[in-house]
């Protein structure tokens, strides 16, 4: 109530302050139609006595001020006109100092030195330096801050700068500059001042109203900015040191950090540079609860933009040793404020960094100076847990992989992985995944085994189980994303050289094998095929090493892949395994080495016996190892012998009886190979298509016992194509009578009662059907070839 | 006209990091309206990527596919033409067009979409055809050497069907065109 009273009151108050200045405006406009100088004095002392009140928030003093302001124009109007009321602007000043108050008298006076000064009838200096002086006389820090503004904003126009109006012999910018000084120096202390104002308990209300007036502060910084005799010289010399001097001096945390946020606002960024210790120098004179971190990145940010503004300023940085000056001073600061918490120290090098990135790219000392700081910083502390800091380092982090889209740069950095030690478990993840993503992005390729290594190492979060790190808690969806991200940035690690290509592959190795059988399933397969890769270079490219001590032959690779694979055995995650088994044995295979081809084989066939226990997975695995063992052609009678005997028998031991059958009539292509002559056995081919059809009989007997009807033709229809593709290759064991006789079994079967139709087998008996007829029409060898054979 | 994409075996992560950029600012939303896909993706990541494209997503299971839901083969019918899609490892000799022949009889359809060997292939058999588009990431494969990433866009239009063959070739897209009519009848 108290409050809400408050407020109502100063409302009232204020309307009260409006309709004063109303009333007298009346009679003052009244005065100054009829040129009645005498009145017009009067009633403009009257309404300008509104001003006087006390009781006003800067807020609601702001819009009485503004109402008495426009009069204050028209009076001006008025004085300027001396016809009007015939008095010489000299005795007009000296008749307004009859103003019974020192307020509204004061105000008169600076409106007629504003004429004053126009009508050059005396030096602009001198009525400046009286004005200036004679404000003085009010202290009263609100009054007086709205009254120096007022004599800011009217002088503004009239200041003896360089080639304006107001210069002369006498009359010198530096006098400009001097009584600028001057109302800045006795309007901050009115301003600071202002917290003396009230009761401590109202500190907080206090500060806001303090903070509404700074700009009234601020603003003639920027007056002085804009006087044009304000060079580097006069600024580095005269202006800068001055300004300094009250923000220090005043030891007022709110003025220092808004009047130095000020200073970098206002003036130009050259200047910025060549006064950077003067500038930085004040910097740990501030008081310590002065958030000098916000201040100094936005100088840094102004800098860098500067540099980015053109490359002809770049040598001004270099020989001013800018980033060195800044260094320093981030330093000096961070020893000064003791209570800064980490957050702010790691902010300031953030800012720094993003300056050093924008001014020196090519400096990477430089980078790496800074973040050797912040271990300096982070050492001896524990790992971090406040995710503010943590959020910066990261920013930290980030940033040189940004500016150089290239991880590569990253990775000669001594001081990058000890500040990436300094993070948290997670917080090091997500590091770890910015740093892949940043390669995955700008198609980085990282060529060396040392680089890998450095690489491996930072990111070792994604790797490895860290030490005091729960696996258990870890959630499966992020884990997966995690694996798969370190997956694909394998794709990245090359080299074209195979020595280097083999010593990159050896370790990654070394550290996927740490990984353990939760991430080796994502990590053995692209290190297998990366790794399948350089053997088909060397396979490529044989021939020109011949007796020389190499290395990287495919022999001693696929030793290595033996042992890579093998890692998945104690995953256990024995279907992926077999599958990358057999790709390495068909490389083997094109390698010509048939051991290797045949141990291969045998481990993914001794993992299909002991290990893959799932009749779906069994069937897709023999698919693959008869598809693989069908293109081989590196085996001796022997070997070929042994596997396509194991192939067959597991074929014929799948659980269902459709898949036995399958993978039966699939085997007969073991048998007879296109492009090998050696292996066109016709008799095996048709005991294999047999086989299969006495499984498919079976197959049929069993539905029919248990569903009292026929299964579906589909499995006879299959092995007729089959004997179809035989035939046409010219196996003679395959011959047209026995088609004719499957064609007229699967009719048979089809038009049985007991047979259940299925519009997708008669489909497929009609497409095949169809198919023969075709060929018949076609003529020539195929068409004398069906010839025999009657739909 | 109805624009159906073909691709598969992207063995993302396994054998390459991801598609080629070009094919990615080329494959954008809104444009397709169906997926055949002849599976090996491997990975949810990839499957999410491709719905982005086109919601309308057809799918057969790869050996490497981590989802292992996928089926065998699938049917399905665009305008007038049927197709059937599947990866092609189950089919033996691996990418022989005579045994893919057979499936496109036993699935009954126009135009059979297989993957596999990671080469494309297009031809016409009887009276379908068959198609492979290879390697959407032209990623390692041990029965074809200097595998060039590749996808292909069928253009279905009434009876007829325009197969555009898109190739990445040393860094650069080399579209092909090859055209196919059904003819009436031929199928049911």
């Amino acid at each position: 109530m108290m409050i809400s009273n408050g407020i109502e009151d100063e409302e009232k108050w204020l309307a009260e302050g409006m309709a004063g200045i109303q009333h007298n405006a009346f009679y003052l406009h009244r005065a100054l139609d009829s040129n009645n100088l005498r009145e017009a004095l009067k009633y403009s002392a009257l309404l300008l006595s509104e001003l006087r009140t006390s009781r006003l928030s800067p807020h609601k003093y702001y819009e009485l001020y503004m109402r008495a302001f426009d009069e204050l124009r028209r009076l001006e109007m008025f004085f300027k006109d001396e016809n009007r009321h015939g008095c010489s602007v000299v005795d007009l000043y000296e008749l307004v100092q009859h103003a019974g108050n020192i307020l509204p008298r004061l105000y008169l006076l600076c409106t007629v030195g504003s004429v004053y000064i126009k009508s050059k009838e005396a030096p602009a200096k001198d009525v400046l330096k009286d004005l200036v002086e004679m404000c003085r006389g009010v202290q009263h820090p609100i009054r007086g801050l709205f009254l120096r503004s007022y004599l800011a904003q009217i002088s503004r126009d009239e200041l003896p700068d360089i080639a304006s109006e107001y210069e002369s012999e006498g009359d010198t910018f530096m006098d400009a500059v001097e009584f600028v000084l001057q109302n800045f120096a006795e309007m901050n202390k009115l301003w600071v001042r202002m917290q003396h104002q009230g009761p401590l308990r109202e500190r907080e209300k206090l500060d806001k109203e303090r903070n509404e007036l700074r700009d009234l502060v601020g603003k003639n910084l920027h007056v002085l900015s804009q006087i044009e005799g304000v060079d580097l010289e006069i600024y580095r010399d005269t202006v800068l040191p001055r300004v300094l001097e009250q923000v220090v001096n005043c030891k007022d945390e709110l003025a220092q950090y808004y009047l130095m946020d000020c200073i970098i606002q206002v003036f130009p960024d050259e200047y910025h540079l060549q006064t950077l210790e003067t500038l930085l120098g004040a910097c740990p004179q501030l008081q310590s609860a002065v958030d000098i971190k916000t201040v100094l990145s936005r100088l840094m940010e102004r800098l860098s933009n500067y540099a980015a503004s053109s490359p002809e300023v770049l040598p001004e940085f270099l020989q001013v040793e800018a980033f060195t000056k800044l260094s320093n001073a981030i330093g000096k600061v961070i020893e000064a404020q003791v209570d800064m918490p980490i957050v702010g120290a790691i902010t300031l090098y953030v800012s720094l960094l993003t300056f050093t990135l924008h001014v020196h790219p090519d400096r990477l000392d430089y980078v790496d100076q800074v973040l050797g700081e912040c271990v300096k910083k982070l050492s001896g502390k524990a790992k971090l847990q406040d995710s503010r800091v943590t959020k910066q380092v990261v920013a930290l982090l980030s940033a040189p992989l940004e500016k150089y889209n290239d991880i590569v740069t990253a990775l000669t950095l001594s001081n990058y992985p000890r500040v990436m030690d300094h993070l948290d478990a997670a917080t090091n993840k997500v590091m770890a995944m910015v740093i892949i993503q940043s390669i995955m992005k700008n198609n980085t390729c990282v060529s060396t085994s040392d680089k890998v290594e450095v690489l491996f190492e930072l990111i070792k979060g994604l790797i490895k189980d860290i030490e005091g790190t729960s696996t258990d808690e870890l959630d499966e969806e992020d884990f997966k994303e995690e694996q798969n991200s370190v997956a694909r940035l394998m794709h990245m690690l090359y080299n074209d050289d195979p020595e280097e290509m083999l010593k990159i592959i050896n370790t990654v190795w070394k550290h996927i094998m740490a990984g353990g059988p939760k991430r080796l399933p994502f990590t053995v397969p692209p290190l297998v095929f990366s790794t399948l890769k350089l053997v088909r270079r060397l396979q490529v490219q044989d021939g020109d090493v011949a007796g020389e001590e190499v290395p990287a032959t495919p022999k001693k690779i696929f030793q290595i892949l033996n042992q890579i694979i093998e890692a998945l055995s104690v995953v256990p995650s024995p279907e992926l395994a077999l599958r990358l088994y057999l790709q390495c044995a068909e490389a083997a295979n094109d390698c010509d080495l048939e051991p290797v081809a045949y141990e291969f084989f045998t481990q993914a066939f001794v993992l299909y016996e002991e290990e893959v226990a799932d009749s779906k997975a069994q069937v897709t695995a023999i698919h693959l190892i008869i598809g693989t063992l069908q293109r081989m052609n590196v085996f001796g009678i022997e070997n070929r012998d042994t596997l396509t005997h194991k192939a067959t028998g597991y074929s014929a031991k799948l659980l269902k009886k459709p898949d036995q059958c399958r993978a039966v009539y699939a085997c007969s292509h073991l048998f007879w190979v296109d492009d090998q002559d050696g292996i066109k056995d016709g008799e095996r081919v048709l005991l294999c298509l047999k086989r299969s059809l006495r499984i498919a009989n079976a197959a049929q007997q069993m539905v029919n016992v248990t569903r009292g009807s026929s299964g579906p033709v589909t499995l006879f229809v299959e092995i007729l194509n089959k004997y179809l593709y035989f035939f046409e290759k010219g196996s003679p064991q395959i011959t047209g009578a026995a088609i004719q006789g499957l064609i007229e079994l699967i009719k048979t079967e089809m038009q049985s009662d007991s047979t259940t139709s299925n519009p997708a087998s008669d489909a497929f008996f009609a497409s095949t059907l169809r198919y023969i007829r075709f060929q018949k029409q076609k003529g020539g060898v195929m068409g004398e070839k069906y010839d025999p054979i009657k739909l | 006209m109805v624009l159906v994409l073909a691709l598969g075996d992207l063995h993302i992560p396994h054998r390459a990091s991801d598609l080629p950029p070009k094919f990615k600012s080329m494959l954008v939303p809104g444009k397709i309206q169906h997926i055949i896909c002849t599976g090996n993706l491997s990975i949810k990541e990839v499957h999410d990527y491709l719905k982005t494209v086109c919601p309308d997503l057809h799918i057969a299971r790869g050996e490497y596919d981590e989802e292992t839901r996928y089926p065998e083969t699938k049917t399905l019918t665009i305008g007038q033409f049927k197709l059937g899609v599947c990866h092609g490892h189950q089919v033996i000799p691996w990418g022989d067009l005579d045994s893919l022949a057979m499936l496109q009889r036993q699935l009954d359809v126009d135009i059979l979409v297989t993957g596999h060997t990671h080469q494309f292939t297009a031809y016409k058999h009887e009276a379908g055809v068959v198609i492979n588009p290879g390697s959407a990431t032209g990623s390692y494969s041990s029965i074809t050497y200097d595998v060039n990433p590749s996808f292909v866009l069928m253009d279905i239009d009434g009876l007829r069907v325009v197969v555009y063959v898109y190739e990445l070739i040393d860094g650069e897209v080399k579209v092909d065109k090859i055209d196919f009519k059904k003819t009436t009848g031929s199928n049911t």
